[in-house]
């Protein structure tokens, strides 16, 4: 048993790190959040050129190779840095889903474009009603000769508005929640038919609605099996799940980092703030959040690592506990700022903008610990209620 | 990072699971779940496990420790709360020994560490006085020199097994000079000198664990003082770490949430499981996931100490969110008891009341509001914290 990182995941870290430094300081972030684009080409370049943008992917493919660790620490180094630059959504959500249903000639076709920086994608999932429920999906593929035509619409899709190519989820077969009968398309999103709106969030985020008219596909656009593409989302959420909770710690880590540094320098009383045991004391309580976090998450890495029988159970409580523990910290971060807490001026803003985001991408706290409790507990004698894990496993 | 099982893991956690199918019996499980026969009880399991050479895992190797990796060490810990089997007494082999192994004199190490391996001395902990609570430094039972013995007069409290005891691990002040801490010694006491008296104290579980322990004019060999005179502080707080780092107890309150669990199937209430009352599901897994977290903690802090680090404040964390996931999971078993958790175990029989784990359960919940105040309160532990890993 070890918690130490490869040289390899150290020389990511490193390298990251000294991006955010360097090059990434909070006005500079601001003025990107700012613009047009609502991120720096010139930066996407620079992270193909530092070969991050080639992390998750084969070798055979131009890749790294990395796991899960590797996404992990690079992650948590972005989230420091508060990095709007669609790295999640291009490489982890769109490259993760090429990397687990993609046929060899769709991966030829779009991983070393992604890995060259060419290549911005997003993944096209949730829609006006879905709220957290990943397969309540009502745009539909029809079959059409050859290929499909598409009809719906997808809302808040992540990096939707620089996107040029698109895997969007719709329905071939099925009711609208049920999770067998969705596809998956790869779609540029130039295409004929798809109207799109863009819009910014409070993380920063350029994202988009995109309406689907009559959109046509070949039928070398659909990725993986046609109605299996629940089970391909549900797996690569998962891993994307734990990068983003790496992302996460990066931001709780700095939060407290400025709260306490803050605490030391404030002068009330005459005396810093940091000498009142009242403060003090919440402060621990939110170093425990942290570490408590952090455990999970390593917790979390590991079982994506060994692929474990339970992970969809530690991935739940993964993003409880990032939703509890990054709550706590950036609200205390808040109170122990005092007035300047609740200012846009100060970055410590921002990191609670991002961390609510991260809270509500993929289902809050409450909706995972929901989860969580229907496969952890559930009368087996009283056949009233939840019994049967090996079922409510399958459909979460 | 890996946290993976290697072959030579999975085998060890076979001999462990054979060990602990055939040595503990039946019988020795519920001797040691009465109060009256727990004394001789777990003496007769730490004997076994003193013959198998499992009884001190944490200790040196040379002073009769595994040495054990991490990973050995949590799958020992698992098994051993997966089956219920009671953690060893901790005084002697968890909190005195570590003293006498790095601070005391060859000696003292050949006479009292043979004695706590075997089980034939009982130890108990001689810190908290009457006066002195979470202030410990503040402490006033004094020693003084006389000759080739110290004499000692004065009280110490909470003492936990004190009547069972042969020996007490005790702070004296040797010294008023000085900061408090300074003129502190740390002396073992033959329980049965003349001048010992225990006065036992009925706790709020109405059981008998803890005591006042007084000291009339004992008179204490100077052979029984742990390194220098004056010095007990140090060695004091060196043990306070080791003591920390074990009360995380996450082994035993995983297999105590699985108890929660079972009883809240059997538990009917209009109806429907207690289990599948979405209230309870959510505090069932407010705690359930902190525990997760928890259990990773624990092992993160001892994988640090196997790469040569020392339990520091770490341990202080491992206590503060150790005790209160305790408390919450003694919180829920009483309250899935109900009404039955008013019984009082000397009234009817458990065959006449309903259920069998009321009492025991409020019991639990009671004298379970001490782990909190123990050992350091919580308090203390976030002024350790603050103090130590914020630079506050």
């Amino acid at each position: 048993m070890n918690f130490d990182f490869s040289e390899e995941q150290t020389m990511l870290r490193d390298s990251v790190a000294r991006f955010v430094q360097d090059d990434y300081d909070f006005y500079t972030r601001r003025d990107i959040v700012a613009s047009e684009a609502g991120m720096s080409h010139e930066n996407w370049k620079t992270f193909a050129e530092l070969g991050w943008l080639s992390v998750p992917f084969d070798e055979e493919h131009g890749g790294f190779g990395g796991g899960p660790v590797d996404l992990m620490v690079m992650m948590e180094e972005f989230g420091k840095g508060l990095v709007v630059e669609p790295y999640f959504p291009t490489v982890v959500l769109f490259g993760g889903l090429l990397r687990a249903a993609g046929s060899d000639s769709q991966k030829a076709a779009y991983i070393p474009g992604v890995i060259d920086g060419s290549i911005l994608g997003a993944f096209a999932y949730l829609e006006r009603q879905s709220r957290f429920e990943l397969a309540d999906i009502t745009t539909r593929a029809a079959a059409d000769g050859d290929g499909y035509v598409l009809n719906g619409e997808k809302v808040l899709v992540s990096n939707g508005a620089n996107a040029g190519t698109l895997i969007v989820a719709a329905r071939t077969a099925g009711e609208q929640s049920d999770t067998q009968g969705i596809s998956l398309f790869i779609v540029p999103a130039d295409a004929e038919g798809i109207e799109r709106v863009t819009y910014r969030l409070m993380d920063g985020q350029h994202v988009a609605n995109l309406a689907f008219k009559d959109v046509r596909v070949g039928a070398d656009a659909l990725l993986g099996e046609a109605g299996n593409g629940y089970a391909v989302m549900d797996r690569v959420i998962m891993e994307a799940t734990v990068a983003l909770a790496g992302e996460a710690l990066g931001l709780m880590g700095q939060l407290n980092a400025k709260t306490l540094e803050y605490t030391k320098t404030r002068e009330q009383f005459g005396v810093p703030i940091g000498s009142f045991q009242a403060l003090q004391h919440r402060m621990v309580d939110t170093f425990m959040s942290y570490e408590q976090a952090k455990s999970m998450l390593y917790r979390a890495v590991c079982a994506l690592d060994n692929d474990d029988d339970d992970l969809g159970r530690e991935i739940h409580a993964l993003k409880v506990m990032i939703s509890r523990c990054g709550k706590h910290i950036f609200e205390e971060a808040i109170q122990l700022h005092g007035g300047m807490g609740i200012t846009d001026e100060l970055d410590i803003a921002h990191y609670a903008k991002r961390l609510m985001m991260i809270n509500a991408t993929f289902g809050d706290g409450d909706h995972h610990q929901a989860r969580f409790n229907a496969l952890s507990y559930g009368s087996s004698s009283s056949g009233t209620g939840t019994a049967n894990v090996a079922s409510m496993s399958d459909a979460a | 990072m890996d946290t993976s099982f290697s072959p030579e893991d999975l085998a060890f956690r076979d001999e462990v699971r054979a060990f602990f199918d055939e040595a503990y019996t039946d019988d020795l499980r519920e001797r040691t779940a009465d109060s009256k026969l727990y004394r001789d009880a777990i003496i007769e399991w730490q004997k076994k496990l003193f013959e198998k050479g499992w009884i001190a895992p944490n200790w040196p190797v040379e002073y009769g420790g595994t040495g054990w990796t991490p990973t050995q060490n949590f799958i020992y810990e698992s098994e051993r709360s997966a089956r219920g089997i009671r953690d060893v007494v901790p005084f002697g082999l968890k909190m005195v020994a570590p003293v006498i192994y790095t601070f005391g004199n060859d000696e003292q190490k050949e006479r009292f560490l043979p004695r706590i391996l075997n089980s034939e001395d009982w130890w108990c902990q001689g810190y908290s006085e009457p006066g002195s609570g979470s202030d410990l430094a503040s402490l006033k039972t004094r020693a003084v020199l006389d000759g080739d013995h110290y004499v000692v007069n004065g009280a110490k409290i909470w003492t936990t097994y004190a009547q069972h005891a042969d020996w007490i691990f005790t702070l004296v002040r040797t010294s008023s000079e000085g900061k408090k801490q300074q003129g502190i010694s740390f002396l073992l006491i033959d329980m049965k000198s003349d001048g010992v008296k225990v006065n036992p104290i009925e706790s709020i579980d109405n059981h008998h664990s803890l005591n006042e322990v007084e000291f009339n004019d004992v008179r204490v060999p100077v052979a029984n003082l742990i390194g220098e005179q004056d010095k007990g502080w140090t060695y004091a707080k060196a043990l306070l770490a080791h003591e920390r780092t074990g009360i995380a107890g996450v082994a035993d309150s995983k297999r105590a949430l699985a108890e929660v669990r079972r009883y809240a199937e059997a538990e009917v209430n209009g109806g429907k499981a207690l289990i599948d009352d979405p209230l309870f599901q959510k505090r069932l897994s407010d705690v359930e996931i902190e525990l997760m977290a928890l259990e990773f903690t624990d092992l993160r802090v001892l994988s640090a100490i196997a790469d040569g680090g020392a339990p520091g404040a770490e341990s202080s964390l491992l206590k503060i969110k150790g005790t209160e996931i305790q408390q919450q999971v003694q919180e829920l078993r009483m309250d899935v008891a109900g009404y039955y958790q008013g019984v009082l175990p000397t009234e009817l029989s458990n065959d006449v009341v309903g259920h069998d784990f009321g009492s025991a359960a409020r019991q639990s919940y009671m004298y379970g509001r001490a782990a909190t105040i123990y050992g350091g309160s919580n308090e203390i532990q976030k002024n350790i914290i603050a103090k130590a890993v914020l630079g506050l």
